[in-house]
Parts: structure tokens; C-alpha cells; sequence
């Protein structure tokens, strides 16, 4: 598989403290990226690079095998953190506006708009202000501003703050449909649970360095801790030692829940060998890492 | 090259668009226009006539008195005792009263009234008075009338000012008013098109769309088209009132040159002498300050006061307005903008001041000087223009000018790509100064 998008070695340094440090990504084609990371981390610095807003002190940007140029502008979409439009200009003519800044012809745009606009179903807004639209009818012009251009890879920071559930859905399925189209989506986000649902791929960004990244099943494989979890009726005895049971606790009825972690080189069947034999199994299941535990589990070891 | 237009035509509609630009472009010419009025009103009409009487016991007095616009004569033949007594009922202001032996002791002419008589008045009943005492002394001497009307030539000054292209008669007034006039405009336009360039900045940056935009465009470019965008609005709203004025002073001056004509023909006829009454009129017009003014207007170089006008109101502007771009962009809010708007006031307001000089003394040392330095000198130097500038100055001002804005230019520039991405934080000037030598 090709990368659209891969930084070497990244370093960009401010007046007092270094953003990134030594960064190097690589982003596959047509999948949902997840770039994570606490507040601070150097997710804003990396984003402002890849869309050349600033310039890396060291390492370069290589954006579909060709380092990055001022062409490559068109190429990409951005959705900064920090929503914005011009409040006073009516929505159609800034997105027309905002369209031609990506080097659309006007008429093209137009032809774009119209597509979006009845897709969204806010054709009556057009030549409503922006500053008379609610917040999250501001989101979705801004949206439509992002992807309308049709860019190869979207950069999304924190796509989702300030959407009702409904429209969050809807900005969802929108980002689940341009993968489809073969786009790739880079998103930022403090929300595990849409990282959870959406990624392919992620990066932890900690303290400007890059702590963790891959796919995120790998990083799941890889943060596995040979858990598993059962609910049962019974007397839990004569496992082999090598079975740790880490926690046992009743529950509301008869039954009672414990966590067991298997040896290395046992499997699961030997877990359940032993279990059919003493007690009556409600349920069985293995303890996957959320992405929530790996993040918090991840950058607390790289704080200490 | 693309970008930067699609830029500049937003900054122009949005601006040009707006409610508060169509009322200035309409307000600004009846305004000046008003002004021009008042002056021209003041000049004819402010005058309050007074009504002098003359009691003449020589009896060579009796209408030798010449009426103007702030007085008018008649002549009771009363007593002195007699006319004291009525003057006042009668509606006179002063009564002046001249003895049978005048000739021998001017010194005995009195003047009575009310109130204190002003200076004006009283030196000129003194001046007619000498002049008629000379007028019969000299023809007690054996001259003639016919010699002393020979021997009357009017003299009226004309101030003629030497330069590259010959010899041009000019008027100073007018001129003072005309340069005054344009230095203040620059001195005007260039803060308040700096100022609106500053609050675009600030715009962008508080509503965040500025990293939207620099993700499709340079900041510099971003910058340099809201500059000339505002700039193109600044020249639009200038050549809409450059052709309003002139089309209402047009129709103004003729009204007001009218009035005036018919106002002196009038006081011609309160005379009581009709025959002069073609004569006053004649001299009316002559002295009718409208038309004086604006014939004066005419001798000036108008191509030349309104391009170099144009090309400093633009210079002055970019020069300033880079800078008023970068506190735009350093700054959170406007209340921030107080302490960084204070060291760029001070050149433009220290030039208004050099222009007062300027105007007395157009080429003095201070007034050549402060039209030079490129900060001061799109003020300083239009003062100069209309009394006439060597060609090597003006070109010196001019180059250093451009050279001064390409300068402001630059370091706001760098300014300005640090300063729009950074929220929340209260800058200094040694701060701004460490931005100027960010690299990327």
C-alpha cells in the first residue's frame, strides 16, 4: 500500500520550546488516520506543517511521493480546530470564495456547491449571513468549505466539537463515504470513542515526540494483556498455577465475574479446558485494550 | 498572481458594498462643499453694514464719502447739537462731524457715537478725510483734477512665484488653503484606511478564519491584498468626491458669484448715486473672493497637486497601513491595539505639526527636510507642492518613500505571519521584535 502522506524527521523548534521532535509519520492511502495526543503535544504544529502554513526547522514532507510544494495546497482539505468565516459575508458567495482560493474556477465551484448544498439540504441558506446561522449550521458550511475542492487527503482537527449528535452523524457518515471514494482522512481528536469507530491508523503525539503509532488493530494486538473475563455459577479452584486470576467479584445473582490472565505460551482453549471442568460458564470473552486505556496507559508511562 | 486578485476583490466588494462607504462617498463632497459655502457665505454676506452720518459744517464733505460693504454714509443738514440728538433715533451707528476750518485743523474732526467706534471704521473716515484735504490742498497748490485722477494709478500686487516652468501669478491665500487642504486629507485618509486595514486583520484573526485561508494562501499574500483592496477602496471613494466637488462647486460658485454681483449693486442704489452703480458692480466681481479664489485655483498646477496627491495619499497609506496590519495581527482585541497604535501615531501626527510650519515657511530647512524622511512626508510634502517644488526633491521624496514602504512592508510582513496564528497571548514590543527574525 502507498502513502499519500509521510514526514521525516521533523523538528520545528519556537523561541523557548521544540513543537516536534524528530517526527516521522506515514500516512497509507485511503484510510482514516487518527493523530492523538494531549493538549499541548504538537498535533496543531504537525497539522500547520503538512498544510505549509508554517515551515519545518529540519525534515521534510513528502505528499504523494513528491516533497511538498506550494501546488500541493489544492491537494489537501483543512478543518482547523479553530472554526471560522467571515461572519458578515453571505454563505454562498464565501464558499464560492473559499473554492476559488483552492484554485477552483468559479464555475466549477458552483457546480460542486450545488451538489453539497442539496446533499446537506440547506439550499435556503445561501444568501443568509453567516453570522445568522446557529453554530453548528456554521459547521457544516465549514465542512462543505473543506471538502469541496475535492482534496486527496483531509485534515480534520477535532471534526466533531460543536455537532449535535445528528450532525455529528452526518459529518461521520460524510468522512466514512470519502474513504470509500479513496480519500484519506488524517483527524485529530481528544475523543477516543470516534478514534474507536472511525481509525485505521493512528499516531500518539507526546511531548513533541511521536510515541506510538501503526494500525490499530496491531496497536490493539500489541497492548493486549492476555485477559480474559467470565461470568460464572461455581467454585473456581484447581487451575494451574500459571493461570493468575486477577479479580473476582460476585455479581447480583449467583453468579460472580473474574479476570484471568493466561501464560504466554498456553491458549485459550486450555483456559476453557480447565473451566468446563469446574464451574457452570455464563459468559466468555477476551479483554481488548480500549483506545482510551492504551492512550492514558501510553502517555502516562512517557510523562513519568 | 491568481490568489491575490481573488483577494483584493473580495477586501474591495465587501468594503465598497457596505452602507457606511456609499454614505461617506455622498457626504464627504456636501461637506466640503458646506465648508466651502460657509467661507464663501462669510466672505459676502457676515458684514454688518453701518450707517454713518456725516454733518459737514465746510460743506466740501457732501457725498465724497465712498460706501463699501461695511458702511454707507448720508449726510443730514442739521446742526451738530441737532444731529447729536437725533442720531441715534434716526438708526445710526456713528455720526462724524466735521468743522467749517477742517482744512487748516484736521485734527478737529470728531466722531460721536453709542457705542465705542470700531478701529476699522474710524480709519477710514480718517483716511477719506485726508485724502479729500489733500485732494483741495493740492488744488489750492495749482493741481489740476485732471492731473490728481492721472496721478491715481492702482496698484494691486500680484505675487508671482518662479519656477521650472515659467512664471505663473499665483495667490497666496488660495494656495495655503489648497495645500493645507490636501496635507490634511492625507493626514485623514491615511488613518482611516490604516485603521480599517488593522480592524480586516483583526477580523480574520478573532474569527478565526485566518488559518483557513493561509492554508490555501501566503499570509503575505493574504496581507498585501487586503492592503491594496483597502487602498482601491480609498482611490474609488477619492475620485467620486474629486468628481462630486467639483461638479457641486461648479454649480455653487456661479450661485454664490451671482448673489454677491446683485448684493453690491444694491448698496450702490442705498447710495443714492446711480450713475456709479455700474462701476461698484464692476469692482464687485473683481474683488468677489469666490471668483478670486477660484480663478487663483486655476493658475495652480491642478494635474499636478492631484497625482502627486494620489501618489502620496497611496505611499503614506502603504507605508502606514503595513504597520497598521501587523499590530492587527499581534494583538486579541482592540483594546490591545492602544499601546502599539501610539509609536505609529507619532510620525503622522509629528508631521501634522511640521505642516503647520510647512505652510508658513514652504521651504525652510524643517519643511524640506520632513518631506524628505519618508514617514513624514506624504503630509509635509503635499503642503509643498502647490507653492512649487524643485523636480530633484520631489523625486528624492518619492524614492525614499517607496523605499520606506517596501520596508514597512517587510518587517510587518514577518510580523504578521508569526502574529496571526498566535491566540491568546499578550505581546511586547521586544517580542514583535524577536518575530521580525523568525525564520519559516
Amino acid at each position: 500500500m502507498t502513502n499519500i502522506l509521510e514526514t521525516h524527521h521533523i523538528i520545528k523548534q519556537y523561541a523557548e520550546h521544540r513543537a516536534l521532535d524528530d517526527v516521522s509519520l506515514s500516512v497509507p492511502k485511503g484510510c482514516i488516520f487518527g493523530l492523538l495526543g494531549p493538549n499541548g503535544a504538537g498535533k496543531t504544529s504537525l497539522i500547520r506543517i503538512i498544510n505549509q502554513i508554517t515551515a519545518p526547522d529540519s525534515g521534510e514532507v513528502i505528499l504523494d511521493g513528491e516533497r511538498l510544494k506550494p501546488d500541493h495546497i489544492k491537494r489537501i482539505g483543512y478543518l482547523p480546530e479553530e472554526r471560522g468565516l467571515y461572519k458578515k459575508m453571505k454563505v454562498g458567495e464565501q464558499l464560492l470564495y473559499l473554492a476559488q482560493l483552492k484554485g477552483l474556477t468559479e464555475k466549477q465551484a458552483m457546480e460542486m456547491l450545488k451538489v453539497w448544498f442539496v446533499k446537506f439540504d440547506i439550499k435556503t441558506w445561501w444568501n443568509k449571513q453567516i453570522q445568522d446561522l446557529s453554530k453548528g449550521m456554521q459547521q457544516k458550511v465549514q465542512f462543505v468549505a473543506t471538502v469541496l475542492h475535492e482534496p486527496d487527503l483531509i485534515i480534520l482537527d477535532e471534526p466533531f466539537s460543536g455537532f449535535d449528535p445528528i450532525n455529528a452523524n452526518l459529518i461521520k457518515d460524510e468522512i466514512l463515504e470519502l474513504r470509500e471514494k479513496g480519500k484519506t482522512i488524517i483527524f485529530s481528536t481528544h475523543r477516543m470513542e470516534s478514534v474507536e469507530e472511525l481509525c485505521d491508523y493512528i499516531a500518539l503525539i507526546n511531548r513533541s515526540h511521536k510515541i506510538l503509532d501503526g494500525s490499530k488493530r496491531a496497536i490493539k494486538e500489541q497492548f493486549k494483556t492476555h485477559t480474559y473475563h467470565i461470568e460464572y455459577q461455581g467454585v473456581l479452584t484447581s487451575l494451574p498455577t500459571a493461570f493468575e486470576v486477577l479479580r473476582n467479584q460476585p455479581l447480583e445473582d449467583d453468579f460472580q465475574r473474574a479476570d484471568i490472565k493466561i501464560p504466554p505460551d498456553a491458549s485459550v482453549n486450555d483456559l476453557i479446558r480447565h473451566l468446563i471442568d469446574t464451574v457452570a460458564l455464563r459468559s466468555f470473552g477476551e479483554n481488548i485494550p480500549s483506545m482510551n486505556d492504551i492512550f492514558i496507559q501510553t502517555v502516562g508511562e512517557n510523562n513519568d | 498572481m491568481h490568489t491575490i486578485f481573488l483577494i483584493i476583490k473580495r477586501e474591495y466588494l465587501v468594503r465598497v458594498r457596505k452602507r457606511s462607504f456609499i454614505v461617506m462617498t455622498i457626504l464627504g463632497p456636501v461637506l466640503i462643499f458646506g465648508f466651502y459655502a460657509i467661507i464663501g457665505w462669510a466672505a459676502v454676506s457676515s458684514i454688518n453694514q453701518k450707517k454713518v452720518a456725516v454733518v459737514d459744517e465746510s460743506g466740501r464733505f457732501v457725498n465724497k464719502f465712498k460706501a463699501d460693504n461695511e458702511t454707507v454714509f448720508s449726510y443730514p443738514k442739521e446742526s451738530l447739537t441737532n444731529a447729536k440728538k437725533s442720531f441715534v433715533k434716526q438708526g445710526y451707528d456713528a455720526l462724524v462731524f466735521i468743522p467749517k476750518d477742517v482744512i487748516d485743523y484736521p485734527k478737529t474732526v470728531q466722531i460721536f457715537a453709542e457705542k465705542s467706534v470700531s478701529l476699522a471704521l474710524q480709519s477710514n473716515i480718517e483716511r477719506a478725510i485726508g485724502k479729500e484735504i489733500e485732494t483741495i490742498k493740492l488744488e489750492q497748490a495749482g493741481i489740476t483734477q485732471k492731473v490728481i485722477e492721472d496721478a491715481k494709478v492702482n496698484v494691486d500686487a500680484q505675487t508671482i512665484s518662479l519656477s521650472d516652468s515659467g512664471e505663473k501669478s499665483s495667490n497666496g491665500i488660495a494656495t495655503t488653503i489648497i495645500s493645507g487642504f490636501c496635507a490634511l486629507l492625507i493626514y485623514i485618509s491615511v488613518l482611516i484606511y490604516g485603521t480599517q486595514v488593522m480592524r480586516g486583520v483583526m477580523e480574520e484573526k478573532t474569527n478565526r478564519i485566518v488559518e483557513v485561508i493561509i492554508s490555501s494562501v501566503k499570509p503575505f499574500q493574504l496581507m498585501l491584498g487586503k492592503i491594496i483592496g483597502v487602498a482601491l477602496v480609498g482611490l474609488t471613494q477619492f475620485l467620486l468626491w474629486i468628481a462630486l466637488t467639483a461638479g457641486l462647486i461648479t454649480v455653487g460658485s456661479s450661485v454664490l458669484g451671482q448673489k454677491e454681483t446683485a448684493k453690491s449693486a444694491m448698496s450702490a442704489r442705498m447710495n443714492g448715486m446711480p450713475g456709479q452703480q455700474e462701476v461698484q458692480q464692476k469692482m464687485a466681481k473683481d474683488k468677489n473672493p469666490v471668483t478670486s479664489i477660484m480663478a487663483a485655483i486655476e493658475t495652480l498646477n491642478i494635474p499636478l497637486i492631484i497625482s502627486c496627491f494620489l501618489f502620496y495619499f497611496l505611499g503614506g497609506y502603504l507605508l502606514y497601513s503595513a504597520l497598521f496590519g501587523a499590530i492587527g495581527a499581534a494583538v486579541d482585541s482592540e483594546t490591545e491595539t492602544q499601546q502599539f497604535m501610539f509609536p505609529i501615531m507619532m510620525p503622522i501626527i509629528a508631521a501634522i505639526a511640521f505642516a503647520q510650519i510647512a505652510v508658513r515657511d514652504p521651504d525652510g530647512p524643517l519643511a524640506f527636510w520632513t518631506s524628505i524622511i519618508p514617514f513624514t512626508s506624504p503630509v509635509v510634502m503635499m503642503v509643498r507642492v502647490p507653492f512649487g517644488v524643485p523636480i530633484w526633491q520631489l523625486m528624492l521624496s518619492m524614492g525614499l518613500l517607496v523605499l520606506g514602504f517596501l520596508g514597512t512592508t517587510w518587517i510587518a510582513a514577518r510580523i504578521y505571519r508569526v502574529g496571526i496564528l498566535m491566540y491568546g497571548k499578550k505581546v511586547s514590543f521586544r517580542e514583535l521584535s524577536k518575530w521580525v527574525f523568525y525564520k519559516g
